[in-house]
């Protein structure tokens, strides 16, 4: 409880802060009390709502499966049943240890302030940019992986060299594939780039938009350690990816370690149906476009999960050495989308 | 059927070197401490073969059960070692389980082999006070857990980049105890040592003094999932002990409850073969379909494991099993088999995981399915058979009871969960034939008061051959039982199948194999 209620302050203390350089910049001409809504809107419903849309994802799977299933609520009830409960600290591990599930919500929280989930017209959409975002993101992996290696235990030390053996895959994925969307946009900007999408759909159609599309998906399923890459449901030690790194962790500690993966799940497959599908993102200051945008918001990630959980149950998890030649295919397709965008709207433009 | 033979210490490695050459395989080592039990049975001995224990019932009596078939035999080498030095000739060098059987009866009695390549501690539990053997004479009641017997450090693998993974005892899932040391080289294991032996129950002992009629529970529950194996074995054992024999329908009603055993069994695991691999739509589905195999099992027997169907002398059926419904299940258990091998992604985790060599195979004296999947045809059924189950290869020509004994040789996981579906199939079969001529009943012969006193019973569990010897009192209650579960002649073959596999593998061969703890550590 107590890391939880350090973190959130950083969290908005960091959006004030480029809350106020953004003023200053003057790049919005907005209303400043529904951009600052919005901002709050997006980690309010990137918090409460990444619960929920794991428990989602479990419900969909158990139906698929046949089963009766725990309930959308389940993972609210762990997260419950985890803050109760004392939190343990091993011998031996240090700062890295203690830091991580707050680093990992915090950056998280950071990222979602950011990535234009609900608008492009934020204070803080100017920050927004596509590095920025990446580099969060991959800071709260990095945190986890020191916090596995910290405990000194094989399992962490195995986790840690299996997730930073995908995430050194992953990112430059996530990058690649965005770029291909930026180059038509003309900025790293995320925000812009969404913008400019919903005002112009054609640049979604294309082939750089369907390729970078691909190459995205296939590397949130691997960041967020879905099947086939990692199995979140796994109780078996030795195969673990993610969950080897965390598997030290007690109590609140977990709690945080938990809902800092469901959030990053809620943001990343945000972040893909904002490039994606931007329609009905709030692109100016008006409250109904608000309201409406975070309708759309969840019924957006609402089918997005529903969708991967349903291919979960179709697929299964691949040997741990065929990850790298899945991840690498997905990069391939990200070069391609690049290169795709680069010569299709170098020679228009 | 069975012979016996007395002999001395010296002559046991040539005896045992000419029976293993003539193609027995070692399929059970006891020690008897009969001073103790002498008490009740000293000089009434009278059906013992040779007659021989009138006078001198002093020292440790090592029985060697060599068993081959078919035809059914079974050879039996007694040796009575100097009750002030108990010694014996290892037979390590002639047989792997050799070795390992000595290793128990040493932790367990005190036998020092003589010229064991790898004396160590095997059974012992390491808190154990030095010296204090749990089955010897007059050890009496367990005692509080002391030092430590020395120093038993796994053996370091060196090399650059080697890191040790330490899993277990305690696991994360609901399996029972095991420790199990890898050395690793980034992902791939270089070796594994399983230590085992958490799970000491003294089984054997709990056996001694009850009468034969109460030694069935505790039989049944030796492992849990092999209620009806590790009955069956027992109860052949008190029958040729007390020489009653069992009416045909008993021995048939018998042949249907093991092959229930081995469905029930089946089916579960290759349903948690998929989970292991990520598809767990499929073992929902098998386990739903192992859940009414359950049901029907209850209804057979009234328990929903089988307890209670194999009686000493006989078998209970509460109801025989309806053809069409095991049809159907066997139609959904292919149609789960079919979609797991289809498709891609699980059929690449199982192909050359783990894989066992059949050279490798024989020389740990593999039993079951794991033998089968690496070309060994063993099978207690063909070999031992307690009931007719016919003759020949089976071609599903649709009667008489054709035993069809599926064998694969590539060692794989892959090739364990294809002999595995493919017994489902033949055991359904045989249900389906068994259950033709037999109805709910009682079918039982008294249990005589004749017999040899001693008794072996042979029986093919699910997990493969499971062997009991037995020996009772005049008063027919039981001096010494002692149960051998195949876990104990397959879990060293793990480690071997481990050699050159992935760490995240592990799990998908462990459960390929699915050995027993509780069976494996009596």
């Amino acid at each position: 409880m107590e890391a939880m209620s350090t973190s959130v302050p950083i969290g908005t203390a960091l959006t004030a802060g480029t809350a106020g350089t953004a003023g200053t910049a003057g790049t919005a001409g907005t209303a400043g009390a529904v951009g600052y809504a919005a901002v709050a809107a997006q980690i309010l419903v990137v918090v409460a709502g990444a619960p929920l849309l794991t428990g989602w994802m479990r419900q969909v799977r158990a139906r698929l499966e046949g089963r009766a299933g725990a309930g959308v609520l389940q993972p609210w009830r762990d997260t419950r049943k985890l803050l109760r409960k004392e939190s343990i600290t091993p011998v031996g591990t240090g700062p890295a240890f203690r830091a991580a599930p707050a680093l990992l919500v915090a950056t998280t929280v950071v990222a979602a302030a950011l990535v234009p989930l609900l608008s492009t017209d934020t204070p803080v959409s100017s920050h927004a940019d596509l590095i920025v975002v990446v580099a969060l993101i991959a800071l709260g992996t990095f945190a986890l992986a020191l916090a596995g290696l910290d405990t000194g235990t094989a399992f962490g030390g195995m986790g840690a060299s299996r997730e930073m053996t995908i995430a050194a895959l992953v990112e430059p994925t996530i990058l690649l594939s965005v770029f291909a969307l930026s180059i038509p946009a003309g900025t790293t900007n995320i925000p812009a780039i969404v913008s400019g999408a919903a005002h112009e759909p054609a640049r979604l159609a294309s082939p750089a938009g369907l390729l970078a599309a691909a190459a995205l998906a296939v590397a949130v399923i691997a960041e967020t350690g879905r099947i086939p890459v990692d199995n979140p449901s796994t109780h078996l030690e030795l195969t673990m990816i993610h969950e080897a790194m965390t598997l030290e962790y007690a109590g609140p500690d977990l709690a945080l370690v938990e809902l800092g993966a469901q959030m990053r799940l809620t943001l990343l497959l945000g972040l893909l149906s904002s490039l994606f599908a931007p329609w009905a993102i709030a692109t100016s200051g008006s409250w109904a476009a608000l309201a409406i945008a975070l309708v759309a918001f969840a019924a957006k990630v609402c089918v997005l999960a529903a969708v991967l959980a349903a291919a979960e149950v179709l697929w299964a998890k691949v040997r741990l050495f065929r990850v790298p030649e899945l991840l690498a295919g997905s990069f391939l397709l990200a070069l391609l989308a690049v290169a795709a965008s680069y010569f299709l709207n170098g020679a228009g433009s | 059927m069975r012979t016996t033979y007395e002999i001395t210490p010296d002559e046991l490695p040539r005896r045992a070197a000419e029976l293993l050459s003539e193609g027995y395989r070692l399929a059970l080592v006891a020690a008897h401490p009969d001073t103790h039990g002498d008490a009740r049975g000293k000089g009434h001995r009278r059906g013992d073969r040779n007659g021989e224990r009138h006078d001198r019932p002093e020292g440790i009596r090592v029985v060697h059960l060599f068993v081959a078939g078919p035809p059914d035999t079974r050879t039996e080498l007694h040796v009575r070692l100097d009750p002030d030095r108990p010694e014996i000739p290892s037979l390590a060098e002639l047989s792997f389980p050799a070795g390992r059987f000595e290793r128990e009866t040493h932790d367990l009695f005190g036998i020092v082999p003589l010229g064991h390549p790898q004396p160590r501690r095997l059974v012992r539990h390491f808190h154990w006070p030095r010296g204090w053997y749990p089955m010897a004479p007059g050890a009496g009641e367990p005692p509080p857990f002391g030092e430590q017997e020395g120093p038993y450090p796994f053996l370091e693998v060196e090399g650059d980049g080697v890191y040790e993974i330490p899993v277990g005892p305690v696991h994360a899932g609901l399996i029972e105890p095991g420790h199990f040391r890898f050395s690793v080289v980034g992902e791939t294991v270089l070796k594994l040592k399983a230590r085992l032996w958490f799970v000491h129950k003294g089984v054997e002992k709990l056996f001694e003094g009850r009468a034969a009629t109460d030694g069935l529970p505790l039989a049944e529950r030796i492992s849990g999932d092999t209620a009806v194996g590790h009955a069956l074995a027992y109860c052949l054992a008190v029958e040729e002990a007390t020489g009653t024999e069992a009416p045909p329908e008993a021995a048939r009603a018998r042949a249907l409850l093991l092959e229930l055993e081995r469905v029930h069994n089946h089916v579960a695991d290759l349903g948690m073969l998929c989970n292991d691999v990520g598809h767990a739509v499929l073992n929902a589905q098998a386990q739903r379909v192992r859940e009414q195999l359950l049901r029907l099992n209850r209804e057979i027997t009234g328990h929903r494991l089988l307890r209670g169907g194999v009686v000493p002398g006989g078998a209970v059926l509460h109801a025989v099993p309806d053809p069409h419904r095991l049809r159907a299940l066997g139609e959904d258990i292919r149609e789960i088999t079919a979609l797991a091998l289809g498709h891609s992604t699980v059929r690449d985790r199982l192909t050359a995981t783990a894989v066992l060599k059949p050279e490798a195979a024989r020389e740990i004296g593999c039993l079951g399915y794991v033998a089968r999947a690496s070309g060994l045809a063993v099978d207690a059924r063909t070999t031992h058979p307690f009931t007719d189950y016919g003759h020949g290869h089976g071609n599903g020509d649709g009667n008489g009871a054709r035993l069809n004994v599926p064998v694969h040789t590539t060692g794989d996981v892959l090739a364990r969960f294809l002999v595995r579906a493919e017994e489902i199939d033949a055991s359904l079969a045989l249900i389906t034939h068994f259950a033709e001529d037999l109805t709910a009943g009682a079918w039982s012969a008294p249990l005589s008061g004749e017999g040899p006193r001693s008794g072996v019973g042979i029986a093919e569990g699910w997990r493969g051959t499971i062997v009991t010897r037995v020996e009772l009192a005049p008063d027919s209650t039981l001096t010494r039982v002692k149960p051998v579960d195949p876990s104990f002649f397959n879990w060293p073959a793990l480690p071997v199948a481990m050699a050159d596999t992935i760490v995240p593998d592990f799990p998908l061969a462990n459960k390929s194999f699915n050995l027993s703890y509780a069976g494996n550590d009596l």
